[in-house]
């Protein structure tokens, strides 16, 4: 019962953050969703993944709001607009009813079927030594997908500074000499 | 930033460090872990940074110090895995694994929570120093 | 399976914010709101009626735990999402400099 009020409170939260005409109300809006995402990690029973959303969560309100403080510009809407938008949420009923009939097949909320993690519950805390079973998973049981993470990391923060950087300092400290 | 923030910033940035610290080592007992842990050590480091001005974080912390540690974590990665190879298989587990509950039981499954915590840490100030510091000097030129 | 059907809702906002904004920080939102969407619907597939947290305890409870495998999966996907929305901000900041709008109809000259 919980989880639907937090739902429908992220659905109305994620429209007030596509809206409105203000890029510093939207990004607060959008950390909205994010803290209620936290909670509803916690609602389901996954304190790790708590920690992790809450702190991220921080980090990118931090981003965002450096790269879009002062940088505001009037819209104005042009031709074309009725036939973009139909379009849009035709498209988007289309998918949804898809949807609808894709995710009858899942087994239901609340009775997973748990085929592999059986094996990782039982025999976790034997094998590795670790009484935290999410971390045992993902740096014992899965470590590939760690190291590929760590990867990904890695190439994010290169390339964010071969954007960043300005080649053309050194020559002007030429020229002031 | 005013008077307030920077006596609260004193205060409690040493704090935030060694929380962030304790939640790494402790990864395998309670739920944390090396990537939460390391974002908040990041989020020390930016709290200084946001409270004082960039000029004395970057003196604490300047900019090859962040690129040499981070590709030291990712390099601490890989010796770990490969470590594996003493057993017989890559990313094997092969210290010992003591008793459930200790500090020091898990085998390898601690220093890789120290390797990544190291990464993405100073990883992510990295970023926000990228961000900062050269935004001031496109105003400055 | 109303929770499914809410999560996927979501998913659609998000994807009308990518799809229908001039605003370069609009898309940038839009897309966060599609990582936060399916983060949600991964640790929805694992939940188990009155189950517990991922965490042995010192009485050695009975196994009946909430499933850990896709949670795994979602903490490497949070870190990945702060990754690629760092990238996107920075390009957004350059191109704001370079054009100063951030406006998609006005960039529209290819050569750099």
């Amino acid at each position: 019962m919980e989880l639907h009020i937090l739902l429908i409170f992220m659905i109305f939260s994620a429209i007030v953050a596509i809206e409105v005409k203000d890029l510093l109300s939207s990004v607060i809006a959008v950390g909205a969703v994010g803290f209620a995402l936290c909670l509803a990690f916690l609602i389901l029973k996954a304190p790790d993944l708590a920690i992790t959303q809450l702190v991220v969560e921080i980090l990118c309100l931090i981003i965002l709001i450096r790269a879009t403080i002062n940088k505001d510009l009037p819209l104005v809407i042009e031709g074309r607009w009725v036939f973009n938008t139909v379009s849009t949420i035709a498209f988007v009923g289309v998918f949804l009813f898809f949807a609808w009939l894709a995710l009858s097949e899942l087994p239901r909320f609340g009775e997973p079927t748990m085929a592999v993690a059986k094996k990782y519950l039982e025999e976790g805390t034997s094998k590795t030594g670790a009484v935290n079973l999410v971390t045992a998973v993902i740096l014992d049981f899965r470590a590939y997908d760690t190291l590929g993470e760590a990867t990904i990391l890695f190439t994010s923060v290169i390339g964010l500074m071969a954007i960043l950087r300005r080649p053309g300092r050194s020559r002007r400290k030429k020229n002031d000499q | 930033m005013t008077l307030i923030v920077k006596t609260i910033t004193r205060l409690t940035v040493g704090l935030i460090l060694l929380f962030g610290i304790y939640i790494i080592l402790h990864g395998h007992l309670s739920p944390g872990g090396g990537f939460a842990g390391g974002v908040i050590v990041a989020l020390s480091f930016v709290h200084l940074m946001l409270a004082f001005g960039k000029e004395v974080a970057a003196a604490k912390v300047s900019k090859n110090l962040t690129s040499n540690l981070e590709s030291i974590g990712a390099l601490m990665f890989l010796g770990v895995s490969l470590l594996g190879y003493l057993g017989g298989t890559f990313f094997l587990n092969v210290l010992n694994k003591g008793t459930p509950f200790k500090l020091m039981s898990a085998g390898t499954i601690i220093l890789s929570n120290i390797s990544i915590g190291i990464k993405v840490g100073v990883g992510l100030f990295a970023i926000f120093l990228a961000l900062v510091v050269l935004e001031g000097a496109k105003k400055g030129k | 399976m109303i929770l499914y059907i809410l999560c996927l809702i979501l998913f659609c906002v998000g994807l009308y914010g990518v799809l229908r904004k001039r605003n370069l920080i609009k898309i940038i939102v839009g897309l966060g709101i599609i990582e936060y969407s399916m983060n949600l619907f991964f640790v929805l597939l694992g939940y188990r009626f009155h189950g517990r947290a991922p965490i042995d305890a010192q009485d050695h409870a009975i196994l009946n735990m909430v499933d850990p495998l896709p949670q795994a999966l979602v903490l490497t996907s949070i870190v990945i999402g702060l990754g690629v929305t760092a990238l996107l901000i920075a390009i957004a900041v350059r191109i704001y400099e370079k054009y100063g709008t951030f406006d998609i109809t006005k960039i529209n000259r290819l050569k750099g």
